[in-house]
């Protein structure tokens, strides 16, 4: 008796933990998907205002964030290996960069969505009503939610960055135990890969 | 079992990863500058595709799975394919 309540406190399955994972990444995917969908769409029957519009966008800053991400995921990558490897305090140093990369980012974004702000561009503006065509005003309107969800996902993934750091700290994630990481890691993938696809939809295009 | 869990990839792999996930982001921002007409949008999203396997092969580790992983992260995205595909014969042929 005392054994199997033993057993049930200490369980801990990191393969199950990993599909349980997968399986809300699916949930994700999927729910980006849609949106993938539905811009596809659009794009495709108000084409030459997507062009116009997309013109708006600025490249550069979209191309920084894209760099930004990639290099955030391999940090948190390289993470999983160094705790691995046992070495608490290269694990603490990359969750750490990657966590001051996600907050870069965001800090990108709250700059770039700011200037549209002071050019009245956003969702329901009076500007938008009035002076442009409704596949413009389509094309905004997916950009704030597509991105305002991705950024959402930031975010959350920050939080999640957060945690994981202190339950390093604390001895609480390591080797064996390295589930909360590597999920976490999963996430922070998940969301580099729908910006990968972000990126070339909203920004390059000419 | 504890050795196929505990598989730790090298830094080097990672860092290899990220000068090919940072080469293709430079050449689908250069592609896009050259007009292409429609083959800009292909040429894009067949980048972006490239990058997004980069990422879970390697970051996220798919290649060091079993199988049956990777079996429902190819059956998802088969699903998306095919909800794009019906939902533009809709769209193209009505």
């Amino acid at each position: 008796m005392e054994q199997a309540k033993h057993v049930a406190h200490d369980h801990y399955d990191a393969e199950a933990s990993k599909i349980g994972m997968w399986l809300f990444i699916f949930t994700e995917l999927l729910l980006f998907g849609v949106l993938f969908v539905i811009y596809s769409v659009y794009r495709y029957i108000n084409h030459d205002a997507f062009l116009l519009a997309a013109g708006e966008l600025d490249t550069t800053v979209g191309a920084v964030n894209t760099v930004i991400l990639l290099i955030s995921s391999m940090t948190i990558a390289m993470s999983t290996t160094s705790l691995q490897k046992r070495n608490k305090l290269l694990t603490l140093l990359l969750t750490g960069v990657t966590l001051v990369l996600g907050v870069v980012f965001l800090v990108n974004k709250y700059f770039e969505w700011g200037s549209k702000f002071e050019h009245g561009i956003w969702p329901g503006s009076e500007y938008l009503i009035e002076n442009l065509s409704q596949g413009e005003i389509l094309f905004f309107g997916l950009y704030f939610i597509m991105t305002g969800l991705h950024a959402l996902h930031i975010i959350i993934g920050l939080v999640l960055i957060v945690v994981v750091m202190w339950k390093v700290y604390t001895g609480k994630v390591y080797a064996e135990r390295a589930a909360l990481l590597d999920n976490s890691g999963l996430y922070w993938h998940l969301v580099d890969i729908i910006w990968i696809f972000l990126f070339p939809l909203f920004y390059l295009i000419h | 079992m504890e050795n196929e869990k505990h598989h730790i990839v090298p830094y080097r792999l990672y860092l290899f990863v990220l000068v090919a996930l940072l080469a293709l982001t430079f050449l689908s921002i250069a592609i896009t500058e050259i007009d292409l007409g429609s083959l800009t949008v292909a040429g894009a999203l067949v980048l972006a595709s490239i990058k997004a396997y980069l990422v879970l092969k390697y970051f996220m580790h798919l290649k060091y799975d079993k199988p049956y992983i990777v079996s429902m992260v190819v059956f998802v995205f088969a699903i998306f394919i095919v909800t794009v595909i019906v939902t533009f014969l809709d769209y193209l042929y009505r």
